[in-house]
């Protein structure tokens, strides 16, 4: 089996007394594309937003390319609050940054969609290499760095024609229509040149013909880029096709994981999914 | 509609240089045109501090209100610093000039990068425990700082630094070409400065700040930076004020000062800085000069019209004012920028949109 890209260990995150990830565990192999799932409010997001480090966690441990790059484990009010399990088997607090986790490799998408609204298709991609950039802000500001924003530029081209939306570039980013808007973010996270990509619901709002056209589109970009994909999603027809394996969340516990098809059968996962829209 | 880059290039230097010509021509006369010669700098100087301010609160979506305090502080600096050494005893007649800074006197330029420098060192120290608060915090602090910071300026303890409420005087003239100059340069490399990299992370950054840390910009560095940036060209626009007035005192730097900048930067729109420039000119103009007969007393047949008096020019400027706010809410410019195509755009159009024009009218008399 290939390398352990990613990591999580007995994540818990407790927003007050609303535990909405449950000591939750699970691993990404580099080169896989696997995928969460559960019902609307399970906790997915949540989960994202801990491994990303928008949220500190209020128990466990991620570790990304065998660095640990978040630990915590229940502090101040906490201590006393805390729901979750396995306490006492952190001991370290390790919070990094969403910025330092995008530069070691790590780009995400959005479930509501968040763009540079207003700035052009061409510089949402660009500003994605600003953290790469070497030049500092006396070099930039008198264009000593000319070099390398040529090559900026050149590259951003690329990644455009690549994704299909050059013949858009010079469009104010709301102006395109929603399903390009998603392409447009997925674009963007590639511009960061990550080693893992999450997706959060990218076929979210999709019709079944644009699902299909984001399906192929993943599967390509991952094979190019070499990509390893986490994805949450909806559609299961999509999850199905495109994933290795799947983690299922409700209300914030795993309750099952393996192949498609042994989530497919899994009595549990039916069961939470029992009554719940197909199309949600 | 696109223009060829020869014709651009052509007509940006057809300006430049009658530009220039208008400022020879007003050097050279004065003593007629006094008038235009002070609107001219004063609008300059402001159109420095208003894009200094725009970077932040345009570009960066950062709302600071302590403009007037960053000024405040370059501008002292660069007063005590340029003050010939022989006038100090004049100036500071009460208490005497405090013997460590009586015998420094620097050459202009260093006067004013040390005035930057003095208002972008306050601005690090004020800016790291505040930038990491939601953003509503830093218009109260920043508000804050630059009241403080002027009550410091005119308290008696520091008579022997800033003479106190006694004001600064004796500051050397510097030429209509030195002032309008160095505006203009300021205000080049602020417009270098958020076409750069690091100006596209800052409009990410106003733009949303989940994502713009999501691509892996680092908030609170990107932050300093700009509200560092941002003191250092209001501390060299108070630079540039005390340049050109000659005097200062600490009631030059009260909060309606910022308010006016602010009043600048919207109207020639949020994150536009030829809107700024602009703005900056037209408001200096209409407050300073093109309203001045409001004030004067009006006869009209041998009635005197009650209304024409002191201050009542302001007044009108109030109301100007409110109009250009209920009606072009996003300013003069909006966000973009001045271009050659803007303008024939805009002067082929106005055929149309006077036709237009009268043709709502007819509408409506039907
Ligand atoms: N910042 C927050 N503060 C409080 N509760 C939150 C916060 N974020 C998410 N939650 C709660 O956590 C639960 C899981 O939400 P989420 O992760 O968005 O679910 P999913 O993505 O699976 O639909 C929900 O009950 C939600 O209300
Ligand atoms: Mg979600």
């Amino acid at each position: 089996m290939s390398k352990t890209i990613l990591k999580a260990e007995d994540i818990t995150m407790q927003f007050g007394g609303v535990v909405a990830v449950n000591n939750f565990s699970m691993e990404v192999h580099e080169g896989e594309i696997v995928a969460l799932i559960g019902p609307n409010g399970a906790g997915k997001t949540t989960a994202f937003n801990v491994i990303t480090g928008v949220y500190a966690p209020t128990n466990g441990a991620v570790y990304f390319d065998e660095q640990m790059i978040i630990s915590n484990y229940p502090q101040g009010k906490m201590k006393k609050m805390y729901a979750g399990e396995n306490e006492g088997k952190y001991t370290k607090k390790i919070e990094k940054t969403p910025d330092q986790i995008t530069k070691l490799g790590v780009a995400r998408t959005f479930q509501n969609i968040r763009l540079f609204k207003s700035l052009t298709v061409f510089d949402n991609v660009l500003i994605a290499k600003h953290m790469r950039s070497k030049a500092n802000v006396f070099s930039a500001t008198f264009r000593l760095n000319a070099k390398e924003e040529k090559k900026n530029r050149e590259e951003t081209r690329k990644l455009l024609e690549i994704v299909g939306l050059l013949d858009v570039q010079n469009e104010i980013a709301s102006s395109l229509p929603y399903g390009k808007q998603r392409h447009l973010e997925i674009a963007r996270a590639l511009a960061t040149e990550p080693k893992l990509l999450l997706l959060d619901e990218p076929a979210a709002g999709m019709n079944p013909q644009e699902t299909d056209e984001l399906t192929a589109f993943i599967k390509r970009v991952k094979e190019q880029f070499g990509l390893t994909v986490f994805m949450i999603e909806h559609h299961m027809d999509l999850v199905m096709e495109i994933s290795d394996r799947i983690y299922v969340l409700d209300f914030g516990k795993p309750i099952a994981s393996g192949t498609p098809d042994e989530i497919q059968n899994n009595k549990r996962v039916i069961e939470a999914y029992l009554g719940v829209p197909e199309d949600e | 509609m696109n223009m060829k880059k020869t014709t651009k290039t052509i007509c940006t230097l057809i300006a430049a240089a009658a530009f220039i010509v208008l400022l020879v021509f007003l050097e050279s006369n004065k003593n007629k045109y006094g008038m235009a010669v002070t609107v001219l700098q004063k609008g300059f100087i402001l159109a420095v501090v208003a894009v200094s301010m725009n970077l932040l609160n345009g570009f960066t979506g950062l709302f600071s209100l302590g403009q007037a305090g960053f000024m405040a502080l370059g501008a002292y600096t660069y007063a005590i610093f340029t003050i010939p050494v022989e006038s100090r005893a004049s100036v500071y007649y009460i208490s005497g000039m405090n013997p460590v800074l009586a015998g420094i006197e620097l050459p202009m330029l260093v006067a004013l990068v040390a005035a930057g420098l003095m208002a972008a060192a306050f601005a690090a120290v004020i800016g790291f425990p505040v930038l990491r608060l939601k953003s509503d915090y830093l218009a109260i602090a920043t508000l804050g700082f630059s009241e403080i910071i002027r009550a410091l300026i005119a308290s008696p303890q520091m008579d022997t630094i800033t003479n106190g409420s006694y004001g600064l005087k004796s500051i050397p003239a510097a030429s209509i070409y030195v002032v309008v100059g160095l505006c203009i340069i300021c205000i080049a490399i602020m417009a270098l400065l958020i076409n750069s990299s690091f100006g596209r992370a800052f409009k990410a950054i106003r733009e949303d700040e989940i994502a713009a840390e999501a691509m892996g910009i680092n908030l609170l560095k990107h932050k300093e930076l700009a509200f560092v940036i941002s003191s250092f060209f209001a501390g060299i626009g108070g630079g540039l004020l005390a340049m050109f007035m000659r005097s200062i005192d600490s009631s030059t730097f009260k909060i309606a000062m910022t308010y006016d900048i602010l009043l600048i930067v919207v109207i020639g729109g949020m994150g536009s800085i030829t809107g700024s420039v602009l703005s900056a000119l037209l408001v200096t103009a209409s407050k300073e000069w093109w309203l001045r007969f409001f004030d004067e007393p009006l006869t009209i047949a041998g009635v005197n019209i009650p209304l024409f008096r002191n201050g009542f020019r302001m007044v009108i400027f109030s109301i100007l004012l409110m109009v250009v706010v209920l009606f072009y809410r996003r300013g003069i410019m909006g966000t973009s920028e001045f271009s050659w195509e803007g303008l024939t755009g805009l002067i082929k159009s106005i055929p149309s949109r006077v036709t237009s024009l009268f043709h709502k009218k007819e509408g409506a008399a039907r």
